[in-house]
């Protein structure tokens, strides 16, 4: 299994890394000219030459790839264009305050789904469901950044019961989480729905029911833990959309994080550091995927037996 | 569950055509500029000579948003429409034919899949260069895997059914089995995506703007618009809130319509089989 998501690994950064090297090299915006900018030189045709040279792009692009790729096998991520740093040191320096927003987000996400989830199911086609239903759908129709913005403007503006951007306290933690947690929430909240209500028509929550066990210790020992596996599926595919949908809020509340790192580097097209982002991210994926692999197993033994896991 | 669908459907409807018959009126009707500056007249609240009144630098709110609603809608159709004639064929072939060139296609396609679209898209368009038009790019080249993998999926399945197997046993060309058996069993399930994606992308396009690196300044996107309003937020909100709340009714149209077209389409397979 191990073995797989390494391989996944390898497979994935290699196309990606190729692919995002091809369309730089034929992509007419020229690296050179915006160090040259940033520097403010004026742009001469010696000077041009002379860091192609010093950046190895005059190189044919195989080549280039290829001590590209032998570096980062290295960890050697190569040195921002703007910056002139490590990438690899950008890129750590930012990580923490971008994980620990995503733990944040995660928090509110479980807080909201699971509440929200059950009650829908536990009163289908009733109001409570309708009220969950509605939230999960205006849930998934709202800009995210806008939902930022909207809270702040609330919260920070009008109560000024929090800060409005900025790292530093707990508080500052509180309207990103949410926008975030909230954001995410209506595919969790659709899911476990969907997933209760089979659960709960079927045999063995009936027989459950039978020998008399009391409905709530049936909710959460019986049908709460069966509905736990799509969920955890579900959390692997979507920690992708998570950290992408952190850089956008990462800019709105002027969160120190990757995205914002990333997001400046776009505007800079600053090559070394998106290549080197790309790769960081796709690291982290598999991880969180092994991880969720390991987490099948102790939920479901059947995946230890080398059985597919009933989803 | 059958009748809330239908409800969906009856919303999504009545909200849509409400919002095209606002955006409509007010391209064929509408007499202001979006783009003219009139600094004399910033942040003006509503009139009857400016809707919604008018931004920091005078342009009137409403114009901007009826253009931001043909820009933002006809992206939205324009870049699934790319997506699904690059990913139907390539998907339809993968899954039909089979055999290597499937193997290697979805290996390929997986490990991009792994990967964030949002993120996915960052990176070309940060390769490209940020401009809407690159922005558009991007997306497409995200979003047609999704189909190919989906319609792939598809494929497959309906590929075992008997009626296919007949049609292939009494020789019809590859094309006229696809066309005849194939496309219209999976034609539902992709209708439906298709709805909800338009939502999605409507929103990745807005995200994208609103954090500068797709629609530029003077262009009325939503999310550019939204970028352009942040700093008067505090003084005046209706700045940030009439493109947010052109955002959120033009995604849950989709969402809504997407509900209802799955339900639609559910009940109409029911029918069929009685």
């Amino acid at each position: 299994m191990i073995g797989s998501r390494l391989s996944q690994l390898f497979i994935m950064i290699f196309v990606l890394s190729f692919l995002t090297f091809l369309l730089m090299k034929i992509t007419p915006g020229d690296p050179i000219r915006s160090i040259l900018k940033v520097d403010d030189v004026s742009v001469t045709t010696e000077k041009e030459e002379q860091l192609k040279k010093e950046y190895g792009f005059d190189e044919p692009i195989l080549k280039q790839y290829g001590e590209w790729i032998i570096n980062v096998v290295q960890f050697d991520l190569g040195e921002s264009l703007i910056s002139k740093k490590p990438v690899s040191e950008l890129i750590l320096e930012r990580l923490p305050a971008t994980l620990a927003l995503a733990m944040g987000g995660l928090t509110v996400l479980f807080l909201i789904s699971i509440p929200l989830g059950v009650v829908s199911a536990l009163y289908e086609n009733r109001w409570p469901d309708y009220i969950s239903r509605w939230f999960a759908l205006v849930g998934a129709s709202i800009p995210s950044f806008w939902l930022g913005l909207l809270l702040m403007y609330f919260f920070s503006l009008k109560l000024q019961w929090l800060p409005m951007m900025g790292r530093g306290t707990f508080a500052h933690f509180v309207l990103p989480s949410f926008t975030l947690g909230i954001a995410m929430a209506p595919i969790y909240i659709t899911l476990l729905r969907e997933r209760l209500i089979t659960i709960l028509e079927s045999p063995y929550i009936e027989a459950a029911k039978a020998r008399g066990i009391s409905k709530r210790r049936i909710l959460f020992f019986h049908a709460l833990r069966g509905s736990l596996i799509p969920l955890i599926t579900m959390f692997g595919l979507s920690l992708g959309s998570l950290l992408g949908g952190l850089s956008v809020i990462e800019i709105l509340f002027s969160w120190p994080g990757m995205g914002e790192l990333i997001v400046q580097g776009v505007t800079q097209r600053d090559y070394p550091l998106i290549q080197g982002f790309i790769i960081v991210i796709g690291f982290l994926i598999v991880l969180t995927n092994l991880l969720v692999d390991l987490l099948y197993m102790v939920i479901n033994p059947q995946v230890q037996q080398g059985k597919e896991a009933r989803v | 569950m059958k009748n809330k669908q239908n409800l969906s459907m009856l919303l999504g409807i009545v909200l849509t055509s409400i919002l095209a018959i606002i955006f409509l009126l007010g391209s064929f009707f509408g007499t202001q500029d979006p783009f003219y500056i009139n600094m004399a007249n910033r942040l003006s609240s509503s009139s009857a000579h400016h809707l919604l009144g008018t931004d920091h630098m005078g342009r009137d709110i409403f114009a901007r948003i009826v253009y931001g609603a043909k820009l933002t809608i006809g992206l939205g159709l324009l870049i699934i429409l790319l997506a699904m004639c690059i990913g139907l064929p390539i998907g339809l072939l993968s899954g039909y034919i089979g055999g290597k060139v499937d193997a290697f296609f979805m290996r390929v396609i997986d490990g991009i899949l792994a990967f964030p679209d949002f993120i996915l898209a960052i990176a070309i368009a940060g390769i490209l260069g940020p401009s809407l038009t690159n922005i558009v790019i991007a997306i497409v080249l995200v979003k047609w895997i999704v189909y190919a993998r989906v319609v792939r999926g598809l494929v497959l399945e309906e590929k075992q059914k008997e009626f296919v197997l007949a049609s292939r046993l009494s020789y019809s060309s590859t094309f006229h089995t696809i066309r005849l058996h194939i496309i219209p069993q999976i034609f539902s399930e992709i209708v439906v995506m298709a709805a909800i994606d338009i939502g999605k992308i409507i929103l990745l396009i807005s995200s994208f703007s609103y954090i500068g690196i797709g629609a530029q300044a003077p262009l009325p996107e939503w999310g550019a618009m939204l970028n352009e309003g942040r700093s008067f937020f505090q003084v005046h909100p209706s700045l940030m809130l009439y493109p947010g709340i052109a955002i959120l009714l033009t995604v849950l149209c989709c969402n809504l319509l997407g509900d209802g077209l799955k339900g639609y389409f559910k009940t109409g397979k029911r029918r069929n089989l009685l």
